[in-house]
């Protein structure tokens, strides 16, 4: 079933780069670099998505001790990771022909760094410890702890000043970028999460295969 | 609910307000430390030592970018207050007057001596061809 949704948002994710590379007009400022947003945006708000999927989970792991939930924390994790460093490499791309230069140690581009170690350490935690359930429920409680991250990047182009602009998307105010442009970035936001979705379900299958592979009905099923 | 869920409900939040207690006052008291820049206002207000490295951001102002050889001298402004700038070498092609601009350098007798030259753009997107209409 997943795999016609993971097709379906690979073609609107494919359709929308298409039609914001190919069929929209240079930005007024940028030129041609700015089309890079149809790969930056989608992997920025993803990576800040899925820490909040994960803080959900981790949630309902420590009130219901709902073991999929803890799988799926495990699951999201590397993704998750993926995604953030998706982000911050476009953006670093983008940085060089706009700002001239690909790193600089804003708020806006520390705090999404944070975030990446902190997937790339929610992983290493749990490898490292041999006693699953000990590790799904610390894991969680840093999880937990660690959302305080999500707020702070996404206010961070208003509360301090940055080399980033401010957001172009806002749920209060007008988008401050030409609907021309604005159709194919929610197209290209569509179809990443999609497929992010997807990607999900398959992670999570292989941790379900992995902690649950001496349960017999594991064995009836492969 | 059943009591041990509730409890469990409780030191979630507790652990959650913690936390975010905690970092709310790291990032309260190292206050403009986190910023990337300073605004011209802000350079005046504060007493920076001469030869600090520090970077300020502000607009280029209209007029104000005069360019002898490989040497660009302009002027950085919040249009509140402003100051000049000197920099030796290339500036990234976004740098226009009127746009945003951030310079990292040193300060010496009210001029600012760049080592490096950063645009800033803004969250605004258009096509070159489009009539502005409702921009103040």
């Amino acid at each position: 079933m997943y795999k016609y949704i993971f097709y379906f948002s690979l073609f609107i994710y494919i359709f929308s780069l298409v039609w914001g590379v190919l069929f929209t007009q240079e930005d007024f400022v940028q030129g041609n670099s700015f089309r890079i947003i149809y790969l930056h945006v989608p992997a920025s708000f993803l990576s800040q998505s899925i820490y909040a999927a994960m803080a959900i989970s981790s949630v309902i792991y420590l009130i219901w001790r709902v073991k999929l939930s803890a799988y799926l924390i495990l699951a999201m994790a590397p993704i998750g990771a993926l995604v953030t460093f998706l982000a911050l490499f476009s953006g670093s791309v983008w940085g060089i022909p706009t700002w001239g230069t690909w790193w600089q140690w804003d708020a806006r581009i520390t705090s999404t760094l944070i975030l990446f170690i902190m997937y790339l350490g929610l992983i290493s935690l749990h490898n490292s410890f041999s006693n699953h359930e000990k590790a799904d429920k610390l894991l969680s409680w840093l999880v937990i702890v660690g959302f305080v991250n999500i707020p702070i990047i996404k206010k961070s182009v208003d509360w301090w000043s940055t080399l980033h602009q401010s957001a172009s998307i806002t749920l209060t105010d007008k988008p401050t970028i030409d609907p021309s442009m604005l159709y194919p970035l929610i197209g290209s936001i569509i179809g990443f999460f999609g497929i992010v979705i997807c990607l999900i379900i398959i992670s999570s299958k292989v941790q379900i295969f992995k902690r649950e592979k001496t349960k017999s009905w594991i064995k009836d099923y492969v | 609910m059943n009591p041990t869920r509730k409890k469990r409900i409780y030191s979630i939040l507790f652990v959650f307000l913690f936390s975010v207690s905690g970092i709310s006052l790291i990032l309260y008291s190292l206050n403009s430390n986190l910023d990337f820049f300073f605004t011209p206002t802000e350079l005046k207000n504060n007493n920076i030592p001469p030869e600090k490295r520090i970077k300020i951001g502000g607009m280029v102002l209209e007029g104000s970018v005069e360019r002898n050889g490989s040497e660009i001298s302009f002027v950085i402004t919040d249009y509140e207050n402003s100051i000049k700038v000197i920099f030796d070498g290339i500036v990234p092609d976004l740098f226009q007057e009127g746009s945003g601009v951030v310079a990292l350098g040193f300060l010496n007798n009210k001029i600012f001596y760049a080592k490096e030259v950063l645009a800033k753009h803004d969250e605004n997107y258009m096509p070159p061809n489009i009539d502005i209409k409702n921009d103040s």
